[in-house]
Order: C-alpha cells, then structure tokens, then sequence
C-alpha cells in the first residue's frame, strides 16, 4: 500500500488494516463482504494476533478469501470449514483460528459440521454471512431464504410448505451448551457496523481466553441476486430480514459478559 | 523389542502412535472400531489428540485441517466409511499436504456386511474420488506388516506430500498374531512443522492451502505437478512379495489375506507336481504391473484369486496385455476362499494351458 508520511503533530487514526492484503476484491459492488472482512481485519490488528492466526475460507462467494486476509488460510470443502478448523486448532491449540462462511456452507449443506463443533465447544470464531440466497451459483433458494422470497429455484417465492421455514442458526447454536458466545449482528448502516466490529472483537476475545466456540451472524446484503440496487437492499434487509432474524446476542456465557463488561 | 499378541486394529493404531501421529480423528464402524477404542485410550496417555468425530466426513476434514497445519494425522474406517471420506480425500489430494487413512474392507456393496472382504480395490486404486489423482494402497498380509506399513506410511505421505491409505481387510483387522512394535519415535515439535504449513504468517509471506484454481492453465499446471508426483511415485515406490516364481510355469496373484491364503496354495500344488508361483503386491497403487508383465512372459497362465467379484484382476490384465492367459477365481460377501477352493481353479488352468505336467 502506498505510505504517507505522517507530520510530527499528527496521529494516524485510520488506515488500512495489516491484516487485509493489498489486493482488489471480487465481490460485486454493494456487496458487505468487504465491509465484514474489513472489520475482521481490523480486530485482528487491534488484538495483534495477525501472525498467529489461520483462517478457514468456506465454498461460495467468499470461497477467494485467503487472498484477502494477509494471515495463512487454507479453503475448504463446502460446508466443512469447521471440521478443518476443529482438526486444525485441536493440534494448534496457541493459535487464533477462525472461519468466514456463508449461509449455504454454514446452515445447509454445513450444518452437521457447525453444530458439532459448537456443541463440543471448540476455540475457533465463525464468521456466518447470511445474506439468504446462494450468491456464487446465481441466486438459489438458501437455508435461510425468507418466506415468499423469489429465488432462482424458488421462481414463484419460497413455499414453507414444500421448503421449510428459514434456519435461525443464531438461535440454534446459542442454544448448546459447548457455545460461549453467539451473536447476530447486521452491516446495514454505520452504527451496525460498529456493534458488528464489537461483537467480532468479543467473539475472538473468547477464543484467545479459552472459554469456548463462539459465533458472530452477520445480517448482509446481495444486490446482484436480489436484483436491487445497493441502497435499496440494505432497507430491504432491514425491513425483511432483521424481521426474521432479529439481532443480539443468543448465548452470552459468564466468561464471555465478563470480557465484555470488562472485568 | 519383543513379540506380544496384537489385534490387528490395535496393532495398526499402536503403530502409528510409534510413529509419532499427533492426532487421530474417526468414528465407529465395524470391522475396525477397535482402532479408535485404542487411539481413545493410548493419545491422552501420550498427551496427543484423539477425538471421535460426527461422521466420516467430519473426521476426513478434521484431518485435512490437521494436515494444513503440518502434523501427522491419521483417520480409520471401513468400506462405508471410506466412500463418505471420498471429497475430502480428493481435496487433500489436490491440496498435497500428508494423511494417512486406514480402510479395514467389510463386504458390501451398500451396508454389506462385517465379514472380511476386499471389495473396495476399484474404490482404493482408481480414486473414487472427483479428479485426477491417486493414493499410495499399501495392503498387508499379516499384522507384522501391517506395523510396519502404517510406519512406511507417515513416511511416504510425508516424502511426497500425499495421502497413503493402508487396505486391509477385515480378517487382518480382527485376528490376533505375535508381531513386534517399533520403539517409539519423538513427535514432532511445533516448530519442526513444514514450511509450506499453516503455523501463522510471521516474518513470512501468508501461506494459503487451497484445491480452487479457476483459471484452466493454472489447474492444468497444478494437475501437470500432481502427474509428475504420481510418476516419481510410482518409478520409486512399488512394493511386492514373490514366492516360488523362480521356476514357475503358473503364476498366482493375489493380495492381502488372499495372498496369504495363496502361499498354502503353492505349497499344496507343488506336491502335487504343479509348478507354481506367487505373486502378492504389497503396494495396490502403484501397481507392480512391470514385474507382472516379466513374468507373464516366463509363466503360461495366471490364475488372481481376491475377495471380491474381479477387481484386481483387471490391472492384471492391463500389466499382462494378452502375454498368457489370466483368470480369475472370487468369491464375495465376506467369504474368505481357503485353499481347497482355489486349488481346484489352479487345476483347471493348468490343465488348459498345459503346465500340469508332472516332472
């Protein structure tokens, strides 16, 4: 990155995080997985944990992520991200290790792999990315697609009645005992973001303290498959999916309150 | 040291606990749950990590994350189990970091049954995996071998970066017999972790393990340097047993317990005047097609003897190339066929091929 020289007087309070690599993303324009990666990064520099840290990139949109992330990262099979991680962190128990997947690698075909590694409460973080629909492939119906919500293999809405009812996997893994911090959070406007970098924060505070597996859902965004400009599909998130997947957090361990609160 | 009575299975995971496994991941399935009871037992003994995984897809994946972070890792199933291991397999194929999988082989197709078979050679040899690629196939025939396979193979995997897989089937996994362990070598320090490992980005650029490359020229490049490893494999690394072949007129092939089962064969058809020999590969991939081809020139019928529906007996074929003629003799379901069945079929190629005289 190009360096600028900072006067004496002046203090940097903003720049690009160590822990991002230089390059251009792929994601499509108004897409939040910058602003989510961003904000990893960001933790990661402010913990200084960035040369200790192992990354596990999931199948989908951010299936590209380990050229993002300038820590070591290996990419997984889809859905399987956090039986690598569980592999991964049970043989390198003094590193920060955590994995950044979307809501068809986490909540469909992911689902045994994350509800173990909860309940067994392993020292990783996930980072769950649900914007409801299959990005990569084209805008398919995903776990966590909305009721009524037109897809491309739901063309006339999601019908409940033949497609179930969208997976809360906030709520879901809050709910087991091996989880010490689980959390949804959303990136639809500046005051999310900031509780959303919080709630990152914490979660790996978590890990680095041993307490046990925690999560951070992330309510996001996808104009290209929602066929909205980029502005309307954060209002449509609000509106649609906050509705569904109301935000806070799910399992909030003593440890974890501790941590937060500081003590 | 010296000779104790050993299980197979426990014999196969005290082995690689010798040969310093950092971490086993697996789940149940019989035949070869005992090699889980023994890891869950001796790995908190020796500090390391034992843990049981949801599935055979979990504990394939726990092992490639294992893998990515450059320690010696290892996984056990039997026939179900391995074809649920088949993605991750591939992905750690293509990723080229080291494992070791052991496949106790039950009958099947489907749930089969718990019987020895050794059905899986197509699944084991071929790849039933997507993508091109191939594991090392060690197959032992006692459980002496069996130790001493599961050392080789943390050796390989680690030499080429690759995955070895040690077949068996479920009689080796179930039987008792004397064997010796190796003493127990040191595991690997931390900091002795490979380079390309994922140890965290310090003072380095950030490694990154990945099986994704999107464009067609880099995939062909990476599938080209995986070709080229295979080759150098498969020049280096061929491993068989010949018995009786130095003046053999008949030659049998067979592996495993068969092979075992076969060396009574040759005894037994050589007092009865039939000049035969045995030939047992030890490594299934690579296979010792060029020493098979030497021979088929020298013999004038083959007869391979597996415990399937004739699997082998086609790369058998494909080494032979019409040289003399090969048959085959089976049988499937978990029955082992003793000698006395397979004499018989012996008889029968001798007699059409003309090597039954009797000196």
């Amino acid at each position: 990155m190009a360096s600028v020289d900072i006067p004496a007087d002046m203090e940097q309070v903003y720049g690009y995080p160590e822990s991002l690599t230089p390059a251009y993303t792929h994601y499509c324009p108004g897409c939040t997985h910058g602003t989510i990666h961003r904000l990893i990064a960001e933790v990661l520099d402010e913990l200084g944990v960035r040369e200790n840290t192992i990354g596990i990139a999931p199948v989908g949109c951010s299936v590209l992520a380990y050229y993002y992330f300038d820590v070591d990262m290996a990419e997984a099979a889809h859905g399987r991200a956090p039986a690598m991680a569980t592999g991964l962190k049970r043989v390198s128990p003094d590193k920060v290790v955590f994995t950044y997947q979307g809501d068809g690698d986490l909540a469909s075909i992911g689902i045994a792999e994350i509800v173990y590694a909860a309940n067994r409460g392993e020292m990783f973080t996930t980072i769950f990315v649900n914007n409801a629909i299959y990005g990569m492939t084209g805008g398919q119906m995903a776990p966590t697609t909305l009721p009524g919500q037109v897809t491309t293999s739901s063309p006339t809405g999601r019908d409940v009645e033949t497609a179930g009812f969208p997976m809360r996997m906030a709520e879901l893994l809050g709910s087991l005992p091996g989880a010490a911090y689980v959390t949804r959070q959303a990136v639809l406007d500046t005051r999310g973001i900031r509780r959303a970098k919080k709630a990152i924060k914490l979660a790996f505070q978590t890990q680095l303290d041993g307490l046990g597996f925690s999560m951070v859902e992330i309510i996001s965004t996808c104009p290209t498959n929602w066929h909205l400009g980029p502005e309307d599909a954060l209002d449509w998130a609000k509106e649609h999916m906050v509705a569904y997947f109301p935000l806070g957090d799910t399992k909030m361990s003593d440890g974890a309150r501790a941590l937060k609160e500081g003590k | 040291m010296a000779k104790e009575l050993w299980e197979g299975n426990a014999a196969i995971a005290e082995a690689a606990i010798r040969a310093g496994v950092e971490a086993f991941y697996g789940y149940p399935i019989t035949p070869q749950t005992e090699v889980l009871e023994h890891f869950s037992k001796r790995m908190p003994e020796e500090g390391r990590v034992f843990l049981q995984a949801e599935s055979e897809v979990a504990s394939i994946n726990m092992v490639y994350g294992a893998a990515c972070a450059g320690a010696r890792v290892m996984t056990s199933s039997s026939s179900p189990g391995v074809s649920l291991m088949q993605e991750g397999i591939s992905y750690i194929a293509c990723s080229e970091v080291p494992a070791v999988i052991t496949n106790i082989m039950r009958g099947g197709p489907g749930l089969g049954n718990v019987q020895p078979a050794q059905g899986d050679y197509f699944q084991t040899v071929k790849s039933a995996g997507h993508g091109d690629y191939h594991m090392i196939a060690l197959a032992p025939a006692s459980i002496q071998e069996a130790i001493d396979l599961v050392v080789l193979a943390f050796d390989l995997a680690d030499k080429y970066r690759t995955i070895v897989i040690i077949v068996a089937d479920g009689s080796i996994g179930q039987m008792m017999e004397p064997a010796e362990m190796p003493p127990m070598r040191p595991v690997r320090l931390a900091e002795e972790r490979a380079s390309w490992a994922l140890t965290g980005a310090k003072g380095r650029e950030h490694n990154i393990i990945t099986s994704l490359y999107l464009g067609a020229e880099k995939m062909e490049e990476v599938n080209l340097r995986l070709q080229a490893k295979l080759k150098e494999i498969a020049a280096n690394e061929v491993r068989w047993k010949e018995y009786s072949t130095e003046d053999a007129d008949l030659l049998l092939i067979a592996f495993g317990t068969m092979g075992r089962v076969c060396q009574t064969v040759v005894r037994e058809a050589r007092e009865q005047g039939i000049k035969v020999g045995l030939l047992r590969p030890i490594t299934l991939w690579p296979f010792p097609s060029d020493r098979i081809a030497e021979l088929a020139g020298q013999v004038k019928g083959i007869l391979t003897v597996e415990m399937n529906a004739g699997q082998m007996v086609e790369d058998v074929r494909l080494a032979v190339e019409g040289v003399c003629p090969v048959q085959f003799y089976g049988r499937t379901g978990g029955i082992v066929p003793l000698p006395d069945d397979i004499l018989p079929e012996l008889e029968k190629l001798a007699a059409q091929v003309g090597g039954e005289e009797v000196e």
